[in-house]
């Protein structure tokens, strides 16, 4: 297939839709490359090192009409449309649900489109999920932003200066984006604490080792497709209470906060900003869609008594190679789908495919029939479903049961046996316990050589034979001792020589210098 | 020489015996545990010699002849094989026990009443015992060889028939003790050991291969409770401590095995994975299509990245005899700064610590392999996690899955890490027969191939 990767037009976008590790590896898969001038020169990937990975560069005008299938980051503006030659393919963001005339366009010009921002939440699509990996770059992003504009270290720390205690981040929404923001606030030193209307969450929030909140509410957060719910005034007033509290106690706050298509929901009014102490930080990551803090200006930085609000709206963009490389390899996993052979095939049997395809043939598609639904388990069912370890081991009862009958086997010798069996009977019993404390203590990558080393020493039968065959005067027995003798002897010295070729194998690191050098 | 002499270095060997498993504690102590082993035997056998005026230079050919087939065996096998050899070893104990059971026997002894009674039920349990561990150990052999299929072999009421012939051998030992004339009581013995051989047939072929651990182990504690036995009837306490040891060890490998599959002895013993596993897998199963497929290339990139890297084999490892290539990659990424760590799980491999000695062979430093407890809790701090021809340990199913065959069976957590590769020859599925839901897992890419040829690869590409 010929593909087309064109520049972004979007104000303060640096990204690209794939860098050239991507284009290397269509070329490899048999399709043919156009990329337009200058297409990645603001995230480090050079015209040149498109052509290296076997792309043609070329101008604007070329690059929009040469492919079959373009492939970019936004939505195409309306020039980028008239570009668009009839009939041709597309894949890109879309956001249908808020772009009605964009899709009657794409319809009109009969373009086959697919929005990157539709990829279903099932476990197979997720290496397509452009909104995953571009959510999580901005998660990170948002705890350096924050960093930057609050004015003491992260770490807690004791120096000759004084001790400063760790910062205290608070994060909103534990999606991809919140749990790559409690990761990186985590790693700079923070003491993090996390709230999420979606009580299941809080079993991944933990394991990074952050806090959980949690309020008191019989409503579960939880909507379709593993997405937040817009959520019901009562919650609303339990959680700004909740935030009010842990406001005076709180140095970054950063809001993830996001519900498919509609506003983002307010979290932070004003009251609550107010009762932050000055010289603290809120990233907002839902600027884009209004903002989670009743002060955000999108796009801004803005300072209210103290108090910075930062309200990014392109923030992927802010980390333009790490951004573009997923983007590269998302696609990538997507275009495989799309054209197993090489041409494009549109498989509507298939769910991915469905949900992404937008227009085809002068007709729309979305939305899809038949949503698939998020593969369960999703994180928290598991703590729901455990597995219990049974130990193999008998139950109590068992094992009292054996001792007792251990027991009582003995008493039983003890009562009717000889003599001499009631010492062999010692000796058996006493070796047993030395036995079985001596081999617990034998360490796991030994436990070849212990079978060899009892194989060779339970070739002590060999005495067994050496005594018959010495003091018998008949020949059967004679002949029976001797093969016996063989056979044990065989185990002795086999089982004692290969147990040395194993153990002077295992060497460690000092023995090997001071061995080889 | 006289007899309490030869009784207390009989007991000095027995404590030699017992600091050679001590020193087996640690890598450090282990060759002078060996060499322990070794002095205990050598004197028990001369004092032994000495202790009767016989042929003696017939008897030290013999044992002469012995030890050069035992060194050749010894010094040619190839460290894959010790499964196989260590099944063959088990079943010359157990044929060593019945032959000598039955020289004690036609040797008779001049005992009365009580005494007597033991004396016999001694040469007969030596001798049961014996017979089901020659017979079980070569069907292990077997199995572990590759001459006879790997598969369990379940017949209709197989248990029944294993309690049957036990009370068949619990008769014929009641008619033996109470048949006056030898010749009687020599056609019970045979009958005895005819029914003890099929037993140890029947056991053994109906377990399947991934069971060949624990099989192997308890083979192993047998053959010490043949020794044992052996040591009672011939009034021997030598014998009796040694086989009390070798017993006891046997028994806690298996059940350290047991533990490993989560799974209770008497399950493995008698009712196999293979008959349990109907209601099988995790639902919709899914192809290759369905995972992230990579070549060597780009196996060698991720790792190049990476600064902490795990390597988890299995048994697929042995088979392709990729140890000296996965040794070779290790060195490799040492060199280049990269930690590398093994995990090893109990039971990968047919053999309590085989893994261990096929790293051990490749040149592997021990310090740098871990078992699955040491492991697990640093996994999530792992940048790639190499599992190479493992599966049945590296299933998430076997934790999250009540439903799984497998459920509770303790794994290398390797989906932890960051990223896992896997390198395998196909989407086949693992001993038990389980679909691993691993392979799908987003940080989870494949590598098909043979596993030998695969770390060539990635190792040519390294460099």
């Amino acid at each position: 297939m010929k593909l087309g990767i064109v520049r972004e037009t979007f104000e303060g976008e640096r990204r690209v839709i794939a860098t050239p590790e991507a284009v290397e590896k269509w070329v490899a898969a048999g399709h043919k490359v156009w990329v337009e001038q200058g297409a990645g020169d603001r995230c480090s990937a050079s015209d040149a090192a498109y052509e290296s990975a076997g792309a043609k560069v070329v101008d604007t005008a070329t690059a929009w009409t040469e492919p079959e299938l373009i492939l970019k980051v936004h939505a195409p503006n309306d020039t980028e449309i008239d570009r668009l030659p009839e009939g041709r393919a597309l894949i890109s963001l879309v956001y249908p649900a808020q772009n009605p005339v964009l899709i009657q366009r794409l319809e009109a010009k009969r373009i086959t489109s697919f929005a990157l921002d539709c990829v279903p939440r099932i476990t197979r699509a997720q290496p397509m999920d452009v909104l995953s990996s571009q959510t999580g770059i901005a998660g990170y992003r948002a705890v350096l932003n924050g960093a930057q504009h609050y004015g003491r270290y992260f770490k807690g720390q004791i120096t000759a200066a004084g001790r400063t205690p760790p910062a205290n981040v608070l994060i909103i929404g534990a999606g991809v984006a919140g749990l790559a923001a409690i990761a990186t606030a985590r790693d700079l030193g923070a003491q993090v604490k996390v709230f999420d209307v979606r009580a299941p969450v809080k079993e991944e929030v933990e394991s990074l080792g952050a806090t959980f909140l949690e309020i008191e509410s019989e409503e579960s957060g939880e909507g379709v497709g593993g997405y937040a719910k817009e959520m019901g005034k009562k919650s609303q007033d339990a959680q700004h209470e909740l935030f009010q509290k842990e406001a005076a106690n709180t140095d970054l706050v950063i809001t993830t906060a996001l519900i498919p298509g509609k506003p983002a929901p307010l979290l932070l009014p004003k009251e609550v900003v107010e009762a932050l102490k000055p010289g603290s930080v809120i990233v907002d990551l839902a600027a884009r869609a209004g903002g989670n803090c009743e002060l955000t200006q999108p796009g801004e930085v803005v300072d209210h008594k103290g108090v910075t609000i930062i309200g990014p709206t392109l923030i992927e963009s802010e980390l333009p190679r790490q951004a573009s490389d997923f983007l590269g390899q998302n696609v990538t996993r997507f275009l495989t789908l799309l054209s197993p052979k090489g041409e494009m095939s549109v498989d509507l049997e298939d769910d991915i495919i469905r949900c992404m395809l937008i227009t085809r043939e002068g007709k729309t598609h979305w939305p899809p029939e038949n949503i698939p639904q998020p593969d369960k388990p999703k994180p928290g069912t598991t703590a729901a479903a455990p597995v219990t370890m049974n130990e193999p081991e008998d139950s109590g009862v068992g094992k009292y049961m054996f001792a007792a009958a251990i027991l009582g086997l003995t008493l039983l010798v003890g009562a009717k046996a000889p003599k001499d069996f009631i010492e062999h009977y010692t000796v058996f019993v006493l070796a047993c316990v030395i036995g079985y404390n001596v081999v617990w203590g034998v360490t796991h990558s030994l436990h070849t050589p212990l079978m060899a080393v009892t194989n060779a020493i339970s070739g002590i039968i060999v005495l067994g034979g050496i005594l018959l065959a010495l003091t018998t005067v008949s020949k059967a027995v004679l002949w029976l001792s001797l093969v016996a003798v063989l056979v044990a002897s065989i185990n002795v010295f086999g089982g004692f020589l290969v147990t040395h070729r194993m153990l002077k194998m295992f060497r460690s690191d000092k023995d090997r210098k001071g061995g080889k050098a | 020489m006289t007899e309490q002499m030869a009784h207390i270095v009989y007991l000095i060997a027995g404590v030699l015996f017992i600091f050679s498993l001590a020193g087996l504690a640690k890598q450090e102590t282990a060759r002078s545990g060996n060499l322990c082993g070794i002095i205990g035997m050598a004197i028990a056998i001369l004092v032994a010699m000495a202790m009767a005026s016989g042929l003696h230079s017939l008897v030290y050919a013999v044992i002469a002849l012995g030890a050069v087939l035992g060194a050749i065996v010894a010094s040619r096998v190839a460290m894959d094989k010790m499964p196989e050899l260590v099944a063959i070893l088990h079943s010359f104990v157990g044929l060593a026990a019945v032959l000598v059971g039955f020289a004690q026997f036609l040797k008779g002894d001049n005992s009365e009443g009580v005494e007597h009674l033991i004396h016999q039920i001694e040469t007969y349990v030596a001798i049961a015992i014996g017979a089901i561990t020659f017979t079980g150990s070569i069907i292990a052999w077997g199995k572990l060889s590759a001459t006879l299929s790997g598969k369990a072999l379940t017949l209709p009421g197989r248990n029944l028939i294993n309690l049957g012939m036990l009370a068949a051998i619990v008769y014929c030992g009641v008619k033996f003790c109470q048949a006056d004339a030898p010749e009687d009581q020599l056609l019970w013995l045979y009958w005895n050991t005819a029914i003890a051989c099929v037993l140890g047939v029947h056991l053994i072929v109906a377990i399947g291969g991934a069971d060949m651990p624990v099989v192997v182990s308890m083979l192993n504690s047998y053959s010490g409770w043949a020794a044992a036995s052996a040591g009672f009837m011939l009034s021997n306490n030598l014998l009796i401590i040694t086989g009390a040891l070798v017993g006891s060890s046997g028994a806690i490998l298996s059940y350290i095995m047991c533990r490993g599959m989560n799974r209770s002895f008497a399950n493995v013993i008698f009712g196999g994975i293979a008959s349990s596993s109907g209601g099988g897998g995790s639902g919709e199963s899914k192809g290759a299509e369905d995972c992230q497929v990579v070549q060597a290339a780009q196996v060698a990139d991720l790792l190049r990245q990476a600064e902490k890297v795990a390597i988890v084999p299995g048994y697929g490892m042995a088979v392709a005899r990729a140890q000296h290539g996965v040794s070779r990659l290790t060195q490799k990424l040492r060199d280049d700064d990269t930690e590398v760590y093994f995990g090893i799980h109990e039971v990968a491999g047919r053999l309590p610590g085989h893994m261990n000695v096929l790293l051990a062979e490749a040149d592997v430093p021990y310090d740098i392999v871990l078992g699955r407890e040491e492991i697990n809790p640093d996994l999530a701090e792992m940048d790639v996690v190499l599992v190479i021809g493992a599966n049945d340990i590296v299933n998430p199913d076997a934790l999250e899955n009540p439903e799984s065959p497998i459920a509770g069976m303790p794994q290398v957590e390797v989906w932890q890490s960051k990223a896992v590769v896997v390198f395998k020859r196909g989407m086949a599925t693992g001993y038990a027969g389980v679909a691993n839901p691993l392979f799908f897992k987003e940080n989870t890419r494949m590598c098909f191939g043979d596993a030998s040829d695969v770390v060539e690869e990635v190792l040519g590409a390294l460099e």
